[in-house]
């Protein structure tokens, strides 16, 4: 098994290659922005929620490769989804990542592709950085507070748009 | 046999005294390029430290039976040992600590509490640090500057990394009370012309402070030489174990320091209200030191001698040069400090491929290197690239070695691009 074959496999490197939903929301109701100093990484996530749905999403920042596809592959997975279920997916996948759950390609879909981070302890904060800020963003503080590994995060709610 | 074949078997020699080297890493040869974080201990160092363990190790100091005596003996050996390595004359002392970290706490901490005597540093005095520092020579004068109401001045760094004499000429004032400096960038590998501008900081009156980590594992130091009141380094960049180093400085300046950790074998009398304090060194080495890592420290200085600091320093800049050139040659690579000279460190940013995954990908062509801000990340941000891959240096790297490291740079951009 080898890093380039395993690892990096040809959708995520496709995915860092171009980004889905990269950059910003002209409107957001959610917002928030994680960051893993010793790395540099540094991604926001924005979100445009109505009525707890997820009508939008964006993010942009900095980051390795496997930082950049796993939030690219995360906006691909939650948009459009109802706000719990955006948690649960959140939950599920941190729960992968970090060896309490196994994989389970039914439920994380194209996700899976990012499983082989599990065998790469140093990397595993670099797949959930954009999740940490999906989960913050969504007022979800509380679960990345008890991470060993936790990012740098801050973000803000805006009075929920009403359609 | 020509001479550089005849270095090339010497280093195939040093090479075998380093059990550690004698492995593979998926699947590939170990060629292992994180020097600057830690060098590994060759045969010699291991066995001086097993040797004390296994026949002297007995607590130190005022032990009357034989064992606390060799274990004595080990120890204050060491210490003159480590203090002729670096250049020390009668006037300096040297103190064991944990590393240079440590050490520049003490330095730091020491100067500015307040102990039997009113801190040295004062409010409205100033502290200057250079901006090469790595974090270890940054936050603990950020930490003194507010403990004693100093201001912290910055001797900013240009835009290709260098610090200038004439711009350190400018911060200095009669209210410099210290001037903290690298002597060599552990972020970018580059060598400021530190003697001159210690030796400008003492004219002006400052205490001056040297960190050493990333200079004596191959630069021949000569202490007594320089206008430098304390130095710092730590034994494992230089052969040695981890969890030992020292601060080695003018007695005169040492007695400046507040001891901060008290305890046994610092005092000269203790009542139930209160204690005196002994002179150095052991004022400033309170409980039991790890004496086998002094062993070790003094064996690996040894190790330096014999090698020698001249062709240590070119055989290391041989190494960088070759790093240099052909990472300059590769497409979308930026070198930091390209001619930093007798450097030991090779410090690179890729457009488009984040450090973390060329990282990755060198270890998997069993290649050690360290991604990253460096424990510098003001310096990386002030050049503007953030996070680095370093790849550092040591006696039993080969340019076989530099050439793999090309290679598989190449080759990682290639999966990313």
């Amino acid at each position: 098994m080898s890093a380039d074959t395993d690892l990096y496999q040809e959708v995520v490197v496709e995915h860092k290659r171009s980004p889905r939903n990269f950059g910003k929301l002209a409107t957001w109701t959610h917002q928030a922005r994680g960051r893993n100093p010793q790395c540099g990484d540094d991604i926001s996530v924005q979100l445009q929620v109505e009525q707890d749905q997820i009508r939008d999403i964006r993010f942009h920042g900095l980051g390795c490769a496997i930082c950049i596809a796993s939030a690219s592959m995360m906006t691909e997975a939650v948009k459009g989804a109802s706000v719990p279920a955006a948690q649960q997916l959140q939950q599920r996948f941190r729960a992968v990542m970090t060896g309490q759950q196994e994989p389970d390609d039914a439920y994380l879909g194209k996700l899976i592709s990012l499983a082989a981070v599990r065998r790469y302890p140093s990397r595993i904060k670099c797949a959930l950085l954009g999740w940490h800020a999906l989960a913050h963003a969504l007022g979800d503080s509380a679960q990345s507070d008890a991470d060993a590994e936790r990012p740098e995060l801050d973000g803000e709610a805006r009075a929920k748009v009403q359609s | 046999m020509s001479e550089s074949s005849t270095l090339q078997g010497e280093l195939e020699r040093v090479s075998a005294q380093f059990p550690v080297l004698a492995q593979r890493v998926h699947d590939a040869p170990l060629a292992y390029l994180d020097n600057a974080a830690t060098t590994q201990m060759p045969q010699s160092v291991l066995a001086a430290m097993n040797g004390f363990e296994q026949h002297d190790r007995a607590n130190i100091h005022r032990g009357v039976h034989t064992l606390s005596q060799r274990a004595t003996d080990a120890y204050e050996r060491a210490r003159a040992d480590v203090k002729r390595f670096v250049g020390a004359d009668a006037s300096h002392e040297l103190i064991f600590t944990s590393g240079t970290t440590e050490a520049l706490n003490m330095v730091a901490q020491g100067l500015s509490v307040s102990g039997e005597a009113p801190a040295v540093i004062r409010p409205g005095d100033e502290i200057i640090v250079s901006g090469l520092e790595h974090h270890a020579n940054l936050v603990p004068w950020q930490q003194a500057a507010h403990r004693s109401g100093a201001t912290l001045r910055i001797l900013m760094p240009d835009a290709q990394g260098c610090v200038h004499v004439d711009d350190l000429k400018r911060l200095l004032s009669p209210r410099t009370r210290v001037f903290a400096l690298t002597a060599c960038s552990n972020a970018t590998g580059y060598r400021p012309p530190y003697e001159t501008l210690l030796a400008l900081a003492a004219d002006a009156g400052a205490l001056t402070v040297l960190d050493a980590a990333q200079a004596v594992g191959h630069s021949a130091l000569q202490l007594s030489t320089l206008a430098c009141d304390f130095m710092a380094f730590s034994a494992h960049k230089m052969y040695g174990p981890m969890g030992m180093g020292a601060l080695v400085g003018r007695r005169a300046a040492l007695e400046r320091l507040v001891p901060l950790r008290f305890g046994g074998d610092m005092v000269d009398w203790v009542t139930f209200d209160a204690a005196g304090f002994t002179g150095l060194p052991a004022r400033l080495e309170g409980g039991t030191p790890h004496v086998a890592g002094t062993v070790g420290m003094a064996a690996a200085a040894a190790f330096i001698t014999v090698v020698g600091h001249d062709r240590l320093e070119q055989h290391l800049g041989a190494l960088r040069e070759h790093a240099a050139e052909g990472l300059q040659r590769i497409d979308g690579i930026r070198v930091l400090s390209p001619d930093a000279g007798l450097s030991a460190i090779v410090s690179f940013v890729a457009s488009d491929v984040h450090p973390h995954d060329i990282g990755t990908l060198l270890d998997e062509a069993g290649i050690a290197v360290r991604t990253g801000h460096h424990c510098a990340q003001p310096l990386l941000d002030h050049l503007g690239v953030g996070p680095t891959t370093r790849a550092s240096f040591a006696v039993y790297n080969t340019h076989d070695e530099v050439e793999r490291l090309l290679a598989a740079v190449s080759r990682a951009l290639k999966v990313f691009r």
